[in-house]
């Protein structure tokens, strides 16, 4: 079972996994640490702490799952273990 | 066998028409609504309108479970496995949309600014989990539902069944929140008492879910989106457009968010609503766990997880997570937006000079609401049923001219309120209770399902009666989604808490009592059966007792004094413990104890690569 290719595969697999979940700390959690002082910069009204809660990270969820969705297929085609 | 490969010429004719089919019934959504629009300003009387709003589309839905109902085991489950990813996206986003979302939601942020934004990103971060750790391994899997997953890989009914004991836990809690706002929305839209319409509320959402299991609920989840999306944007495009000229409530929120912090200082407001941390009692330490629990929950409940086995394969379930955010980003990037405007619509009232005798000329939209139940309106600490209780209230308090804190709106019925409170014509408060219906009930149909599935397939099926025929196994699902849904509505109707309590507590059983066993079976080739039994009881029962003792205390009676806070960690977040301590317990046991078989590491193996048959197949019985 455990092949070299497998190995590999999973090897890719976890990177892009544990890619995706600093990128998931930094916008879940990381950059909302500092509110207070991106609240300083204001865009069209928005205070820059407040839009990232409200808006930016939300979008930066969506984007990264469509990423992924690609990555992940590209790897499991590069190790031919897509399905048929 | 259904065939488990996408569409082919025989199966493909509905799911190739998807798009047409839709696109007809968003047409005719749309029409429904210029038509009541008529009837509206023809004179039709307001609690017509309603009941029109609400019958129509219960009744469109009833007819989509009718049209799909089933009786075959692999339908009724997994819906044949042939949903695509776009589709599956839209279903998830309205199963995973319930009232909370829909009502609540956007009432919390009115109350609570920047806090409540915890809640938006608690509810959206949480697919990266599900994506990156959970979904595409137990859709190759093939499972049909969670315990499935739990039984096989930690080997036997043990596991499996404290999996429907956290499932049915944390299903049901949510639940009863779901009921709450069908009863919420019927009290106020139809004119019956709260007590009543929960069991109305709760007839709508039987007739849905029972005929078809997840086929049904599918096919019914995807016209729910559709009602509750264009229900939830067109009174905040419409207030957008009044108060600023542009139609894009999410990019004119920032001059909301301006008007309302000047606004705020003008009335000597102090605590601002784009201030952090000091909403509420959210201290940055329970606004950053109740993110946690809320982002882990959404990755470990089970009527979310089981959506991701009806896709055609692991690609497609990759896939459709992106598309479910997607589609429910939609809502949620538009819910701040929703709140800033409904805020400054308030703030902008005060300024106008209320006094106790105008604000029933000026807001006799709050007197309304206060009818339907007394909790939801107080002005100067009394409900404000007619012109007279509030001019006596203030009186007592010596309030003359009312100011912004003299008015105490609930949460749950700042979304319902809003449209009478911007002056729209009452056609729109009739689609916003349609919308926030369609949230409800497709929420509570998935739930329902979720915990009918559990009972006949894991319990009855997989552990009492293995040989019993498919026709039974329905049956008894069927009348065990009856059971649990009448249970439901009687906790329901004993008020226990606010949506986004009640919801968000759901979040943290099932984060506590799931997340490390699923998780650590997929990543963790070491995690043993001991380790994962031993580890779900303590993550759980952690979980459960720390919720249980602050809410009710040992004596199970709310109103009398309650177990204290561990370091201030307010129970919506109860997780916070639960999910540390399930994981350490999970992870010692499983070293202490003996490293799984050789054939268990090999069904790990596979379970990590999407090529190959799915583990799981059903024999038809």
């Amino acid at each position: 079972m455990a092949t070299p290719d497998r190995v590999s595969y999973w090897n890719k697999t976890k990177s892009l996994m544990f890619v995706m979940l600093g990128l998931w700390v930094f916008f879940g959690y990381v950059i909302h640490m500092f509110v207070e002082q991106l609240n300083t910069i204001v865009i069209f009204g928005f205070p820059l702490g407040f839009y990232m809660a409200a808006q930016g990270s939300l979008i930066a969820f969506v984007v990264m799952l469509f990423w992924f969705a690609r990555r992940q297929n590209a790897i499991d085609e590069e190790h031919h273990v897509n399905e048929e | 066998m259904a065939n488990t490969t996408a569409t082919t010429a025989g199966g493909g004719d509905f799911t190739s028409n998807l798009g047409r089919i839709y696109g007809i019934y968003t047409g005719g959504f749309i029409a429904f609504i210029i038509l009541m629009a008529i009837l509206s300003a023809l004179g039709v009387e307001n609690v017509v309108i309603g009941y029109l709003f609400m019958g129509f589309t219960i009744v469109i839905y009833a007819v989509i479970g009718v049209l799909s109902r089933t009786m075959h085991v692999g339908e009724y489950y997994v819906a044949g496995r042939r949903v695509p990813a776009l589709y599956n996206g839209m279903a998830t986003g309205a199963d995973w949309m319930s009232a909370a979302s829909f009502i609540g939601m956007a009432g919390s942020l009115y109350l609570l600014g920047y806090d409540g934004l915890g809640f938006v990103l608690g509810w959206t971060g949480g697919y990266v989990l599900v994506a990156i750790l959970v979904a595409p391994y137990l859709r190759k899997f093939g499972a049909y539902t969670v315990p499935d997953f739990l039984s096989a890989r930690y080997g036997g009914n043990l596991a499996r069944l404290i999996g429907v004991v956290v499932l049915f836990s944390c299903s049901f809690t949510y639940v009863v929140a779901q009921i709450f706002g069908t009863g919420l929305i019927s009290a106020r839209f139809l004119g019956i008492d709260f007590n009543v319409a929960v069991y109305v509320g709760l007839a709508g959402i039987l007739v849905c879910s029972m005929l078809g299991g997840m086929r049904a609920v599918t096919w019914t989840q995807v016209a729910q989106y559709i009602v509750l999306i264009i229900a939830y944007l067109i009174p905040v495009i419409w207030m957008s457009t009044v108060k600023t000229g542009v139609p894009i409530p999410q990019l004119m929120q920032g001059q909301a968010l301006a008007n309302i912090t000047a606004l705020e200082t003008a009335q000597g407001i102090t605590v601002h609503h784009i201030t952090p941390f000091v909403h509420g009692g959210y201290d940055a330490k329970n606004y950053f766990l109740l993110i946690l629990c809320l982002m882990v929950g959404t990755a470990s409940l089970p009527h979310v997880l089981m959506r991701y086995f009806t896709t055609p394969s692991v690609r497609e379930a990759r896939v459709s997570v992106a598309w479910s955010l997607l589609f429910i980003f939609i809502l949620y990037f538009t819910a701040p937006a929703y709140a800033a405007f409904a805020k400054w619509t308030m703030l902008d009232l005060v300024a106008s000079g209320l006094t106790p005798e105008n604000i029933g000329e000026k807001a006799g939209w709050m007197m309304r609401w206060a009818a339907a139940d007394n909790t939801l309106v107080q002005i100067c600490g009394k409900a404000a049923t007619d012109t007279a209780a509030i001019v006596a209230a203030c009186a007592e308090k010596g309030v003359t001219a009312l100011s912004f804190a003299d008015i105490n709106l609930n949460a749950d019925m700042i979304v319902l309120a809003t449209p009478e409170m911007a002056g729209m014509p009452y056609v729109i408060s009739g689609l916003v209770a349609a919308g926030g219906l369609a949230a409800a009930l497709s929420t509570a149909d998935g739930l329902l399902l979720a915990i009918a599935n559990a009972l006949s397939h894991d319990i009855y099926y997989k552990m009492i009666d293995q040989n019993a025929p498919t026709s039974r196994r329905l049956i008894v699902s069927r009348i065990l989604l009856v059971m649990v849904a009448v249970l439901a509505a009687y906790v329901a109707s004993t008020k226990p808490s606010d949506i986004l309590s009640m919801v968000s507590w759901a979040f943290s059983l099932a984060a506590g009592g799931l997340f490390p066993a699923l998780v650590l079976g997929v990543w963790w080739k070491r995690a043993n059966s001991a380790g994962a039994v031993a580890g779900m009881i303590a993550g759980f029962g952690i979980t459960i007792f720390y919720l249980v003792m602050t809410q009710y205390g040992a004596d199970f009676d709310k109103a009398t004094p309650n177990m204290e806070l561990w370091w201030g960690v307010k129970n919506i977040s109860s997780a916070a413990f639960g999910l540390p301590v399930g994981f350490a317990v999970m992870i010692i046991v499983s070293l202490l104890t003996k490293a799984p078989s050789r054939d268990m590491q090999d069904f790990i193996e596979e379970i990590r690569v999407p090529r190959g048959k799915q583990m799981m197949e059903e024999k038809i019985a």
